[in-house]
């Protein structure tokens, strides 16, 4: 289980988490949303150690990750699928796929993993040798979460796996995040598309300017009015 | 072809220097987005340290030692002046590496008093052979080869290993590949490793063909390698390997023609051009990229 207590974080000269504490139970899919740069991002940046966190802790399995470097995070199981996808354009899709196993050292298992990815993502297998910049959106988000998957992680973050794909994309990528958490992986979702998020989580926080200010459900906060008038776009009759 | 063949040997010869010398330059950018200016001093310490090991050992433990001692002082550069410096603004780690370089050069100013040293005969590399009637050294006919056989060598590396894996992604994308697990400075310190070892390779075949080394004499060969590596598009190791070569046979040439005044204009003025016509070079990489 992630547990994030009263964490604080400054990024750039603003304070963009304030006192944050939320939990990830084992086995869920827990989602964040919030607007444009409420923080959300901050947060899976500061989990994996990419933002030095100002005070508060992250307990990973009772383990305390603030303060770890990147790869000791990595290597304790948790894995990100960062904003924008970031696949590596230049190599080959296997290759991002390797690159993803980079801290392993079981050649058979990394293997099998590749062949999951592959199972769960064909069009990836189709593409096995072509560059990864030369992939659609789609199938670089694809990549994105593959890459993500061949560590082996219990704990899969992904930041905004739906931004700018089409709305077809979206729904696989969903349906495909589904499958992930059935395997018995853990998934944190930060989406800003609020309506699939919540549909798809256990488990929903909502982030305003760095605090927490709603969670319950997906499906509570789904049906919540302030959910539904803030970020699902349906206004009170 | 017989008046030809002389210059055209040395031109290879020199190119391939400077070639070994260009891949530290264009490496170290295309991981860190830095000009390493130390480089060349680093190549003349190599030259030093010859001197030095030569004096008192044989060749096969000298040569090997220099490389190694020349490896641990380009590693130890980048972790006092730029490590430190990994997320300030790119200006200030060029600040850095421009005071690295004179304190290189200030250091060997101070230990060798200023006077030149007598760059040692090399045994069987400086011997005189015969190619197609021009007398020259072996070191001009082994340099073409030992350069392409280190590319080769360093190229597999970069293709097949993990850690030249890790170094790929990390010339691409710094952040994620520490997303991936890379230990990003682990990556750097192979670089520098890597850059640092070729250009000691380089020095030892490049003062060959000299009588004697002062703190100031690696800085030209250092900057023409510069400029190779930007000619092969900076960041890109065939790149730089190619311009190596053509700078030096060009070189070579207008030196054949008397026109020997002109080579270093020839040659930095090539620069010019190049930025102004292709900024990325032969082979550099596209600044426009997919998002």
């Amino acid at each position: 289980m992630l547990k994030i207590e009263n964490l604080h974080v400054s990024y750039g000269g603003i304070r963009a988490l304030r006192g944050i504490s939320l939990e990830v139970p084992d086995g869920k899919i827990v989602t964040l949303i919030g607007a444009n740069g409420a923080g959300k991002s901050t947060m899976l940046r500061t989990i994996s150690g990419l933002v030095k966190a100002e005070s508060g802790s992250i307990k990973w399995n009772d383990k305390e990750l603030v303060g770890l470097s990147i790869d000791k995070v990595i290597a304790s199981g948790i894995a990100m699928a960062p904003e924008g996808r970031r696949v590596f354009s230049d190599m080959t899709v296997l290759e991002n796929l390797r690159m993803g196993a980079y801290l392993r050292n079981d050649k058979d298992g990394i293997e099998k993993d590749i062949q999951r990815v592959y199972e769960l993502f064909p069009r990836l297998k189709e593409r096995n040798w072509q560059l990864a910049g030369t992939l659609s959106g789609g199938e670089q988000q694809m990549l994105a979460v593959g890459r993500a998957l061949t560590s082996r992680p219990q704990l899969i973050m992904l930041d905004e796996p739906s931004l700018g794909l089409a709305p077809l994309v979206v729904q696989d990528i969903f349906a495909i995040i589904r499958e992930i958490n059935k395997t018995g992986t853990t998934v944190l979702l930060i989406e800003q598309n609020a309506n699939m998020a919540l549909k798809t989580a256990d488990l929903a926080y909502v982030l305003e300017t760095g605090n927490i200010t709603m969670s319950g459900t997906g499906a509570e906060l789904l049906v919540n009015e302030k959910v539904k008038e803030a970020y699902l776009g349906k206004h009170k009759n | 072809m017989s008046r030809i063949l002389p210059y055209l040997l040395s031109g290879i010869s020199v190119g391939g220097q400077y070639a070994l010398i260009s891949i530290g330059y264009t490496m170290v950018y295309g991981i860190l987005r830095l000009i390493n200016f130390a480089h060349g001093d680093i190549f003349t310490v190599a030259g030093l340290l010859m001197v030095y090991a030569a004096a008192t050992m044989p060749l096969y433990i000298s040569a090997p030692l220099v490389i190694i001692l020349t490896i641990i002082l380009g590693v130890l550069v980048e972790k006092v002046a730029y490590k430190p410096l990994r997320t300030a603004p790119r200006m200030s780690v060029m600040i850095s590496a421009i005071g690295m370089s004179y304190l290189l050069q200030n250091t060997m100013w101070y230990l060798t008093g200023g006077l030149a040293k007598k760059y040692p005969t090399l045994p069987w590399i400086s011997d005189k052979i015969n190619v197609g009637g021009t007398t020259t050294s072996r070191v001009t006919l082994i340099t073409p080869f030992l350069t392409v056989i280190l590319v080769i060598f360093l190229v597999m590396l970069i293709k097949k290993t993990k850690i030249g894996m890790a170094m790929r992604a990390a010339s691409r994308d710094f952040e994620t590949a520490q997303l991936m697990g890379v230990k990003v400075d682990s990556v750097v310190s192979f670089t520098f490793i890597v850059g640092s070892g070729l250009a000691a390779v380089g020095s030892m075949l490049y003062f060959t063909n000299y009588a004697t080394v002062t703190p100031v004499v690696g800085a030209m060969p250092g900057l023409k390698a510069f400029v190779a590596a930007v000619f092969g598009g900076i960041g890109s190791i065939p790149g730089a390997v190619i311009g190596g070569f053509i700078i030096g046979i060009c070189e070579s040439f207008i030196k054949g023609a008397s026109w020997t005044t002109f080579s270093d204009a020839f040659t930095f003025g090539l620069l010019i051009v190049i930025l102004g016509v292709k900024p990325t070079g032969l082979f550099g990489e596209s600044l426009t990229e997919k998002v």
